[in-house]
Order: C-alpha cells, then sequence, then structure tokens
C-alpha cells in the first residue's frame, strides 16, 4: 500500500515535470521559471529597458530562444542570429571583421556582443535603435543579413506546428504576431547579463589580481575610465576615438542618425566586457587584438578638433604598460556568462 | 462646417438605450485639389504645373482631442493608420466618446514621442504595417508616394516619407480644426458624422512648393521638415 502511495506520487510528479516543461530528454536545455528572474548584480545602475511590460517567463525566453537560434528568420532559411552572435565569443562573431550574412554578402561594421542590452539607452554602433524589443526588426529585413519581411517571418511561424505550440504555451492563445516575436526574442537577449568576471569577484574582495592585473586596471582608471565607465564600462556616449573612416564602407556613424555633422565618425563607446573574446575589434573590426588597439591610443597625434579630447589625453603607452593593461582586459572575461547553459542553442530540445 | 446625423442604425446594437458611450464616425477623404484621389489612374499637376501620378498615401492619425464648451474634454490616446488603399481604414468608430457639443478637434499627424520609444507594439502601431524605420527608429508619420515624368529617380518615381519625433527632426505636426458656429452635436441617440477633407495637393505647396526634380525622395526624417510643414493646412473640416 505505502509503495503504491509512492510510485502514484512519482507518477504524478513526472506529469507534472512533463506537463510543466518543453525539455523531453535534456535537462542541460530546461529552463524554469527561476531561471529567468532578473537579477540587478551588485553595483549595476538602474537598467533602460526593466520588462515592465514584458513580463518574464519561462516559456517565453524558450520561444526567444527557440527563434534567436532560427533560420526561419532569414528569407532563404540560412541564416539566424546565432549565426554571427555566438555564444563562445559574447554573442559577439568572433575572428570576423565584418559578418557574412545572407547570400554571403558582407555587412560594414563589426558585430557587438549582446551582454547587458537592458543597461543600454540605445542599440547599434550610431545608437539608430531607441528600444530592445524593435532592435531584431533591423537584422531580420536587412538586405545583407536576413532580408526577411516581419510579415512574412509570421506567415512561416503560423504555419509551423512547433510555432504554434510554443506561441500558446508562452501567452495562453493561439495569437502569433510581431509584438510576441519581439518580446520573446528580448526575453532571451535581456537577460544575457555578465558581471561575474575575475574583476568582479576582485572587487567583492573574492579573487586576487597579479601586480601587472593591478597596475593595469590603475593605468585603466587613470587613462581608460572616462569613456569605458565601471560597471558597464561604457557611459552610453558617442565619441570620435581618431580612427580615420575606411572610405570604402561610407559609414558617417552616429551623424546618419542625426544628421549632426558634428556627429561624423563618432559610435558609441563599447562596453569592454568580455572584451578578450571580441576581437577584432572597432566598429569596423580594423584591429586585430587589444594590442593594436592600445597602439593606435598610444600613438595617437592629431590635431583634428573632431576628434574626442579623452583621446588625446590619453598619451603614449610603454610596451609594459600595454600589457599591464592587456592583462587587466583580460580579467573581464566572464566564464560564467560564456558557459551559462541557459543561452545555449537547444538545436531541437525546446 | 457642417454636421449631420445618421439615423438609427448605430443605436440599435448597442444593447441599451442607456449608453453612456456614444458613437462618431469620423471619415477622412482624399482629395487632389477639387478632385477625389484615384491612385494611379488619373494625372495630377502640383503647385508648379509638374503632372503625377498617386500610387500610395498612407498616415497615422493620433490623440484626438475634442473639445468641449462646457470644458468637458475628450482625450483618445490612441493611434489610427490611414491608408488609401483600404476603405474600411478612412472610416473611424469612436465609441467612447461622451455626449455634448464640441466646437473643435486637435490631432497630430504622426506618433507621439512616448509610442516611438515603446518597444514592440501591435494594431495600428505593428510594424508589419511597413509605417516603421527600423534602423532609425521611429514610425513613419506618412507615406507620399507615385510617379512624376519630372522625377529623376528610377521609374520616375517620387517616395515622401516624412517622421522623425524628436530634436532636431521633430516633425510632428499638431492640426486644430476648428467646427465653427455649427457645433458637432455628439448624443446617445444617434450617430454623429463628421468628414475631414484631405487635400494630398497641400502637402505639395505652401510654405515651399515640392519640385519632383529637385526632391524626388524624402526618406529620413533629418529632412521630412519641409514636407511636414506643407501638410499642416492639408485637413479640413468639410462643408456641406
Amino acid at each position: 500500500m505505502k509503495y503504491k502511495v509512492i510510485f502514484t506520487t512519482f507518477i504524478l510528479f513526472i506529469a507534472f515535470i512533463a506537463g510543466n516543461s518543453f525539455i523531453v530528454d535534456n535537462p542541460y536545455f530546461a529552463i524554469s521559471n527561476r531561471d529567468v528572474e532578473l537579477k540587478i548584480p551588485r553595483g549595476f545602475p538602474k537598467p533602460y529597458y526593466n520588462f515592465e511590460k514584458n513580463k518574464l517567463n519561462a516559456e517565453v525566453f524558450v520561444l526567444g530562444r527557440k527563434l534567436f537560434y532560427d533560420n526561419i528568420l532569414s528569407k532563404d532559411n540560412t541564416v539566424n542570429c546565432g549565426s554571427c552572435h555566438q555564444r563562445i565569443a559574447a554573442f559577439a562573431h568572433i575572428d570576423h571583421r565584418l559578418s557574412h550574412g545572407i547570400y554571403a554578402k558582407i555587412g560594414t561594421r563589426n558585430v557587438p556582443p549582446l551582454q547587458n542590452l537592458i543597461w543600454k539607452d540605445t542599440y547599434m554602433w550610431d545608437g539608430g535603435v531607441n528600444n530592445l524589443e524593435v532592435q531584431p526588426i533591423n537584422p531580420i529585413t536587412s538586405p545583407i543579413e536576413m532580408d526577411e519581411t516581419l510579415a512574412n517571418v509570421l506567415i512561416k511561424l503560423r504555419r509551423d506546428s512547433v510555432y504554434v505550440h510554443l506561441f500558446n504555451k508562452a501567452y495562453k492563445d493561439s495569437l502569433i504576431n510581431s509584438e510576441r516575436l519581439l518580446k520573446a526574442l528580448a526575453q532571451f537577449t535581456g537577460l544575457m547579463i555578465s558581471a561575474n568576471s575575475r574583476y568582479d569577484q576582485y572587487k567583492k574582495g573574492k579573487d586576487t589580481f597579479s601586480h601587472d592585473e593591478k597596475r593595469g586596471l590603475s593605468l585603466f582608471m587613470q587613462k581608460c575610465s572616462a569613456c569605458h565607465t565601471e560597471p558597464l564600462f561604457t557611459d552610453n556616449s558617442y565619441r570620435n576615438n581618431g580612427i580615420q573612416a575606411d572610405t570604402t564602407l561610407h559609414d558617417r556613424g552616429r551623424e546618419g542618425i542625426t544628421g549632426i555633422a558634428g556627429d561624423r565618425n563618432r559610435f558609441k563607446v563599447p562596453g569592454l566586457r568580455n572584451i578578450a573574446m571580441t576581437y577584432p575589434h572597432m566598429h569596423d573590426g580594423r584591429f586585430r587584438n587589444l594590442r593594436e588597439v592600445l597602439n593606435h591610443y598610444s600613438d595617437f597625434r592629431s590635431s583634428d578638433a573632431s576628434v574626442d579630447p579623452a583621446i588625446q589625453r590619453i598619451g603614449p603607452l610603454s610596451e609594459n604598460e600595454k600589457n599591464a593593461l592587456i592583462a587587466f582586459l583580460n580579467t573581464l572575461t566572464d566564464k560564467t556568462f560564456l558557459y551559462d547553459r541557459r543561452f545555449a542553442d537547444p538545436s531541437g530540445n525546446y | 462646417m457642417f454636421c449631420f446625423a445618421v439615423g438609427g442604425m448605430a443605436v440599435s446594437f448597442s444593447g441599451g438605450p442607456n449608453v453612456a458611450d456614444c458613437r462618431l464616425r469620423l471619415s477622412f477623404q482624399h482629395f487632389v485639389g477639387k478632385e477625389i484621389l484615384q491612385l494611379d489612374s488619373v494625372v495630377y499637376k502640383n503647385d508648379l504645373g509638374q503632372t503625377f501620378t498617386v500610387s500610395k498615401f498612407k498616415y497615422y492619425i493620433s490623440n484626438f482631442h475634442f473639445k468641449n464648451q462646457n470644458g468637458r474634454d475628450f482625450y483618445l490616446p490612441a493611434s489610427f493608420l490611414i491608408n488609401e488603399e483600404m476603405k474600411e481604414s478612412r472610416e473611424l468608430l469612436l465609441n467612447s466618446i461622451p455626449e455634448g457639443a464640441y466646437t473643435s478637434i486637435d490631432f497630430i499627424v504622426g506618433v507621439d514621442s512616448t509610442h516611438n520609444c515603446s518597444g514592440a507594439q501591435s494594431g495600428a502601431l505593428d510594424p508589419v504595417n511597413a509605417m516603421f524605420w527600423a534602423w532609425n527608429t521611429g514610425y513613419i508619420f506618412l507615406k507620399l508616394e507615385g510617379r512624376s515624368l519630372f522625377s529623376k529617380s528610377p521609374g520616375n518615381f517620387f517616395e515622401y516619407h516624412i517622421g522623425g519625433y524628436r530634436s532636431p527632426a521633430n516633425n510632428i505636426r499638431k492640426i486644430s480644426l476648428d467646427l465653427g458656429s455649427q457645433k458637432l452635436f455628439v448624443g446617445s441617440q444617434q450617430q454623429a458624422a463628421l468628414e475631414i477633407k484631405v487635400d494630398l495637393l497641400e502637402m505639395l505647396k505652401t510654405p515651399t512648393s515640392i519640385d519632383f526634380e529637385k526632391i524626388p525622395v524624402v526618406n529620413v526624417a533629418a529632412n521630412s521638415g519641409l514636407i511636414a510643414d506643407n501638410y499642416c493646412d492639408m485637413f479640413k473640416v468639410a462643408v456641406k
């Protein structure tokens, strides 16, 4: 009798699990509501995007994850978000100066990492996009990225029984529209938070820095933090950092958004978390590694008034100083984030 | 200025006599000068004598503000997409407007700044309506497209996509229509109706006459102001 009760309880438990989870066989990809709680890291400011009108929920997150890794978003079903936003590179495109999208077309800018997005006031190198939710419309509709229309993506999703199921699970009814599609993607990308690097541990007193790393941190504070401000390592401003415009790319930077001539060649200051993983660097990916970046700042001399004064102030760096800075920048690599199973491609295990 | 009433039919659907919510049928009729707009088939002339045809005319109207003499104004913070191609979109049925005599109507052409920054939205503001700039976030307030031999663009097309919600290119324009001595009476017994005449020729002149040769394309906020200023006087209350 006792065993019967235990057995029945066990069966009921299994039934409960099965009914509440999409994961059939691999617990690595299981997403619970605890996995999608928003935890603001200590010392981080108030986020710009707060999920207030997009309530975090495991089923919506799972839908967003499937969409993120699904070629269905592209016109010929060959490209997905993860094609250029690779988890191993903090969702940048590792070792790609510029990225190749649909029909092997090459873009004009280096793929930025996807991390700590909810603390950004704008998106894109030129800050043209004002809300996390509408950001994906760009790659989806860009003729050189996915070359698709939102309307056609929706037609494809409505025909797909898996998506019909996932939208139903996520939103408790059968409506499939662009708002839900975009909000699901925002849940998936908005929870990509990197705040557990060795630098963070050091700040909390839970890790120690080597001599070089300490020296690098102190140099960074003197020379870099005016723009790359802690804890996100960006002040979200647009600046001309003195790299000459690549005339083949016709990229006017922030001016393309504001129409203000003074914004020419200004680009958004990138956050530096996981910077060792997101090479090559700069908006056009011209620098292959951090040393090339530091060489640029160290060697920069110009009377060009459009270049940000903070760049002019850096001054020459010795090789030892560059080594120390690189040692420090390497401490910004966050393995917890890079190996976070929640953001892995579930490939079928939705 | 006028307002007329269509008897009976609307009330019968409402299910009870004590509906505080009354109906107003607000229609937008598109003209080119004195002629009713016909897409593609009819050749028109602009202020400068340049011939053209129209293939697309659609725009957002948002945030109605009906002013009442008694100070009981009615504010409707919503956006509507009016599209020449879709007849039903040119007629707005406003259910929640309270009873009263209204002396003027304000609205904006376009979408207010809040809704330009609110992320993914549905209904009229769903980006699938193709009235949205993705790369420089913001709604396209108005699209006028057509052909003119004076335009040297490929296919002789001209294309005016007007938008921009923030400085230095804030092209949200507020329209105020005075209903004059003949107020708009909205009551519970019958459906009130108001027709707004939209003359798209006004978009192409005053203060700036638009030359299809010189300006065949506007498709960024920074260049939109000229035409936005032009269309401020495009809306008139129909006089019968």
